[in-house]
């Protein structure tokens, strides 16, 4: 149904990862709270989180697929669709736009060959989007690379923290 | 990673005593500062007992509303048999705004202490606490702390001993400014889309999981611990201005100051000498434009009105903006206040959550018409059409997102007339990219 | 119990409501709408429209109409220069968006941002030439499309299925003013009651695809009606457009149906515009029919019933009437060797989340009428009485090959019926009636609520409504002492189970009445 896999969809509620969300059953009074730890469950085991996921999820807390996709398009950080190796987020909200932001997210389209943000390289390496602030507003630039906060980012610095990761 | 700047003799540093600390992080560390003495003091008061301190220290709320935290835990019921809930609102995301994320990456245990101690205050078993998703390394420290507290037995079935039971959930979100309001994080803690609530029912009375709830901000919740300590009164007794702005505030500053970072000031500080005095002042050459005191949804402020204003709660509201979230943002005169105004807008409209009219489509429309302007192609109408959507933006709502957004245009428009005229007459304009 | 009643004053006006009651309740008895897109009765209220905004005097802002419980003393502006500004900026953002289509919108000319804009909203747009957002129409199920272009966000849709129908397929998705309804597309609108978001939808977004193009709505004409497919019988409206009826639609009952019906009965109203009707009375001259005016084939009727007497057998359709029912049985003296009511079996549809609604098993609008009057159900018991009866009427109901040949038994057959059938052949009389969207008649649904429907079309022809045709049978029996009754309300006030009650006593919700037991 994704159209982008030839090979037939695997489920991600097996073994680890449904051990994982077991384990957060007793935490919550009510199964539906455990739709946002869901996703990303689904997230770091796939990269991304493809509609048979969500009919996944939506299966194991005893929600409609609707439901699921109203929550997971509500919030921005599940990727809806397959992304870069490398996630990019910068932020150019007013307090960091302020402090050349901008400009750093020019250059980072500029040396990943992002064509634009939101769109993944040619070579599938990195995807670059633009956030609405990333809460380090003092240490601009800051960027969100997969799960590393990485602060105080210049546009001539952008090559050697672009150079982590391959 | 050494924490940004040294303490200045002008700050008084409690919560941030041991920013910068990697030491504290642990339990052992931060029982070696003092730690969890005033999680065993609290321990052996009543619930009623720990209110009252709190009550007495004049603490207010730090996210930004400035609510008594006293008497928002008195208000939670007495013996009615229901599961009570202590949400803990580590969702950080107001521009401008960043002081939480230094308690929760430095000082983990100074929040899960002063969770612990909410809970008992307000007779509750659980804390959930809700952090921002982009928050990966606040999320990683503070999810080890919460593992080590419950290994050392400072949290789980027999917190220290006491036979009380003491919960806590770190909970993640995934990317929406809104979930901050405190009726939006409980439907998101819900799993459900974080939309704000209709007030009443009130969160004491029907919360998260409709349970009676209380949501304290990172920053109150980490002080309970040295008012517990130290007393209410010595709490009380630091205040520079206003009896009402009592005890320290974490002000994070940022935009064009030399350093910007997170600075705990006792309340009352001149807000000219935390800019000049703390963060550095202005890059060389340059001269202060304009202050958003208090995150970006308080009323911008003039240079004049900085003049001489208390950093309290009262001595903001006195010259028009407000003390709100403590997240400066500072600007000097190369900042284009027009386009920054846009992209509050632009902010505001990617985050509205869909639910009210006025937010859903005012928060675009604004947006698209400032971007209008600053591509050259403003009409003189679009003054009063902003200052009209801005009306209709305001008090209209169930939350205040659609507020906060017109407030940057009023305040905007209000005190630097001349840069939107600019641009409507053609003097100036902008290669801008019309996003919306 | 009393309830506790409160003081409040709408524009001027007081009255005293329940304590509780939201404004926009008070309101409305106060005679004063309060303009609203997400509020509705039957449904929980998000206060998200933001269009019933009033003014409460000593509130700090303006309050939500539908979520703000009246108060003692309060006093509400719904018309005052602020409200109305309020609206209009509501009214205006919702139009930033919405297409100016109404010429080929469905909607158009019952569509309430319409009615708002045009009572209240500004003369011109201040939205300028920014492109409007576009969206293609999608197919949410089988009767429903999606035109998310006209979606105002209301989500009355979304609360139906999840509050009402507990079927949770419709989402709004994404946030902000990329926000629009959504549907899993491995997922489909077809609960048996989801038709109903088209009439909850108040813009043209949702439509059915069966009504599509199909009429403006200033040409309707509206006729309040009960659904005759089975035993709830929910209340509804009969729109026609120059006699043809081309949608049936919920009219609010909050006893029976609340404001909704099934797509089953939305979607059965074929039935009433067929054309192989009819026309008029048919008598038996040697081996064919032959049309002849109503004084023969009434006095032949009266004929043969009179001579019938007890030796009858009464085969109705699911829609006789209980004024039908009553007079054919009066017509042959009350003790009929047998009277059955054909009632078909379904699987039984509940709405969900409403306990006391559904699709009903048994496929009969007058179950609990007919055996009010003595007609139970049991049909093939009455089948094998008519194969020796001296007469068999059949009411207005469709006989199968075997049936039509086991009533082929009896000495003589009347059919009193709505469509021409091959059944007929035999019979001595065919005498056309009226069907029930073309009469007068009462229903009694399965918690004795007797309730009416009104004619919506004319009868063609020279059909009669059936109870015209057995009362006016009836007379002349016994021309000297007997009088049929004038009225279809007399018909109805005449018959025992019903006794001195009046169509007004009914008015148009109905009234509960008296159970078999009771009645006895």
């Amino acid at each position: 149904m994704s159209g982008h896999d030839t090979v037939p969809y695997q489920p991600v509620f097996v073994g680890e990862t449904l051990a994982k969300l077991e384990a957060l059953y007793p935490k919550y009074p009510e199964k539906r709270a455990l739709l946002l730890p869901a996703l990303w469950l689904v997230q770091e085991a796939r990269g991304w989180v493809p509609p048979e996921a969500m009919h996944e999820v939506a299966q194991q807390l005893e929600l409609t697929a609707a439901y699921v996709a109203g929550v997971a398009t509500f919030y921005t950080m599940y990727h809806l669709h397959p992304v870069g190796r490398h996630f990019i987020q910068v932020c150019t909200t007013s307090p960091c736009g302020i402090c050349g932001a901008e400009d750093v997210a020019r250059e980072l389209l500029v040396q990943t060959g992002c064509r634009d943000l939101g769109a993944t390289s040619p070579d599938g390496r990195f995807t670059v989007v633009e956030v609405e602030c990333l809460g380090a507003c003092g240490f601009a630039t800051p960027l969100l690379i997969n799960d590393d906060f990485i602060e105080s980012v210049s546009v001539d610095t952008v090559a050697s923290v672009l150079a982590r990761y391959p | 990673m050494g924490y940004p700047h040294p303490i200045h003799p002008k700050e008084t540093p409690v919560l941030s005593t041991y920013f910068g600390d990697a030491e504290a992080r642990t339990v052992a560390g931060w029982k070696a500062r003092g730690g969890y003495q005033a999680l065993q003091k609290a321990l052996a008061m009543t619930p009623e007992q720990i209110v009252d301190e709190v009550k007495a220290s004049g603490l207010r709320g730090r996210g930004g509303a400035g609510f008594p935290t006293g008497l928002k835990w008195s208000f939670m019921p007495k013996d009615d048999g229901k599961p009570h809930y202590l949400c803990c609102n580590a969702d950080e995301s107001e521009p401008g705004t960043f002081k939480d994320r230094e308690i929760l990456r430095w000082t983990p245990h100074a929040l899960i202490e002063g969770c612990a101690i909410g809970q008992l205050a307000i007779r509750a078993e659980t804390t959930y606490i809700y952090i921002r998703g982009e928050f990966t390394e606040p999320f990683h420290v503070l999810t080890a702390a919460v593992a080590e507290a419950y290994a050392a037995g400072i949290l789980g079935a027999d917190a220290m001993g006491s036979g009380k039971r003491i919960d806590i959930v770190i909970h993640r979100g995934a990317g929406a400014y809104i979930c901050g309001e405190e009726t939006a994080l409980m439907n998101s803690l819900e799993g459900r889309r974080g939309n704000p609530r209709i007030k009443p029912p009130f969160p004491a009375v029907s919360g998260v999981f409709a349970k009676p709830t209380t949501i304290n901000n990172v920053e109150t919740l980490a002080a309970v611990p040295h008012i517990i300590n130290r007393g209410a009164a010595w709490y009380a007794s630091l205040t520079l201005s206003s009896p009402k702005s009592l005890g320290t505030k974490l002000i994070s500053v940022c935009g064009h100051v030399q350093r910007p970072g997170v600075y705990e000031i006792t309340l009352g500080l001149p807000m000219q000498e935390l800019i000049y005095d703390l963060a550095g002042g202005m890059r060389p050459g340059r001269t202060l434009k304009a202050v958003i005191p208090g995150g970006s949804s308080v009323p911008i402020m003039t240079p004049a009105e900085v003049d001489g204003c208390p950093t309290d709660y009262e001595g903001i509201v006195s010259r028009g903006s407000m003390l709100g979230s403590g997240g400066m943002i500072v600007m000097d005169d190369t900042t284009d206040i027009v386009y920054q105004v846009m992209r509050l807008a632009r902010f505001y409209a990617h985050e509205s959550c869909a639910q009210c009219t006025n937010c859903r489509e005012g928060t675009a429309w604004t947006t698209r018409v400032l971007e209008r302007m600053l591509a050259g192609k403003g009409k003189e109408s679009d003054i009063d059409l902003l200052m009209s959507l801005a009306d209709n933006m305001t008090g209209k709502t169930i939350c205040v997102l659609s507020d906060s957004c017109a407030t940057p245009v009023v305040s905007g428009i209000g005190k630097f007339r001349s840069e939107f005229d600019a641009y409507i007459s053609g003097a100036r304009s902008l290669d801008v990219v019309e996003v919306s | 119990m009393t309830q506790e009643l409160v003081s409040v004053t709408v524009d001027g006006i007081a009255v005293q409501v329940p304590k509780g009651t939201m404004i926009i309740e008070a309101a409305k008895q106060a005679g004063v709408l309060i303009p609203h897109y997400c509020y509705h009765p039957s449904l929980p209220s998000p206060a998200v429209c933001r269009m019933c905004l009033v003014e409460v005097e000593k509130a700090p802002k303006l309050a939500p109409a539908c979520v703000t419980a009246v108060s003692e003393g309060q006093v509400v502006h719904v018309s005052s220069p602020v409200a109305r500004q309020a609206r209009q900026g509501v009214l205006e953002f919702l139009l930033i968006n919405h297409p100016l289509d109404c010429p080929i919108c469905d909607q158009s000319g019952e569509c309430e941002l319409q009615d708002f804009v045009f009572q209240e909203g500004r003369s011109g747009s201040r939205y300028g030439d920014y492109p409007k957002r576009y969206a293609p129409v999608e197919e949410f199920g089988p009767d429903v499309l999606y035109v998310p272009n006209r979606c105002i966000l209301c989500t009355r849709c979304v609360r139906f299925m999840n509050d009402v129908a507990g079927d949770n397929v419709l989402e709004v998705y994404e946030r902000g003013d990329r926000a629009f309804i959504g549907i899993d597309t491995a997922d489909q609108l077809d609960h048996p009651w989801a038709g109903n978001v088209v009439d909850l939808c108040p813009v043209g977004s949702l439509l059915s695809r069966d009504f599509l193009h199909k009429a403006r709505a200033w040409d309707l004409d509206k006729t309040a009606s009960i659904c005759p497919g089975c035993t709830q019988g929910c209340n509804m409206t009969i729109d026609t457009r120059d006699s043809t009826v081309v949608r049936l639609r919920p009219r609010p009952n909050m006893e029976v149906n609340r404001h909704f019906i099934c797509d089953t009965g939305r979607a059965d109203y074929r039935w009433m515009n067929r054309g192989d009707r009819v026309e008029a009375p048919l008598q038996r001259i040697g081996d064919r029919l032959q049309a002849c005016d109503w004084d023969i084939a009434l006095d032949r009727f009266a004929a043969l019933a009179s001579e019938a007497g007890g030796a009858t057998v009464v085969l109705a359709g699911g829609r006789a009437s209980c004024e039908a029912l009553g007079w054919t049985l009066r017509l042959v003296g009350e003790t009929p060797r047998a009277a059955a009511m054909r009632v078909p079996i379904g699987q039984e549809a509940p709405i969900g989340k409403i306990p006391s609604l559904a699709l009903r098993a048994e496929r009969a609008a007058n179950v609990a009428g007919a055996a009010l009057l003595g007609v139970g159900s049991d049909w093939s018991a009455a089948i094998e009485a008519a194969r020796t009866a001296t007469l068999v009427i059949v009411l207005d109901a469709t006989l199968t090959d075997d049936e039509a040949n086991a009533v082929r038994g009896a000495r003589h057959v009347v059919h009193l019926a709505s469509l021409s059938e091959s059944a007929h052949s035999h019979a001595d009389l065919v005498l056309p009636v009226a069907t029930m969207a073309e009469e007068q008649g009462v229903f009694v649904n399965r918690d004795h609520r007797a309730q009416r429907y009104l004619p919506a079309r004319p009868a063609p022809g020279m059909a009669r409504p059936a109870w015209w045709v057995a009362s006016q049978a009836w007379q002349r029996s016994a021309p000297a002492e007997r009088r049929a009754p004038a009225t279809a309300s007399e018909a109805f006030g005449a018959l025992r189970p019903f006794a001195g009650l009046t169509y007004r006593d009914l008015g148009l919700t109905g009234r509960a009445v008296a159970t078999v037991e009771a009645s006895r």
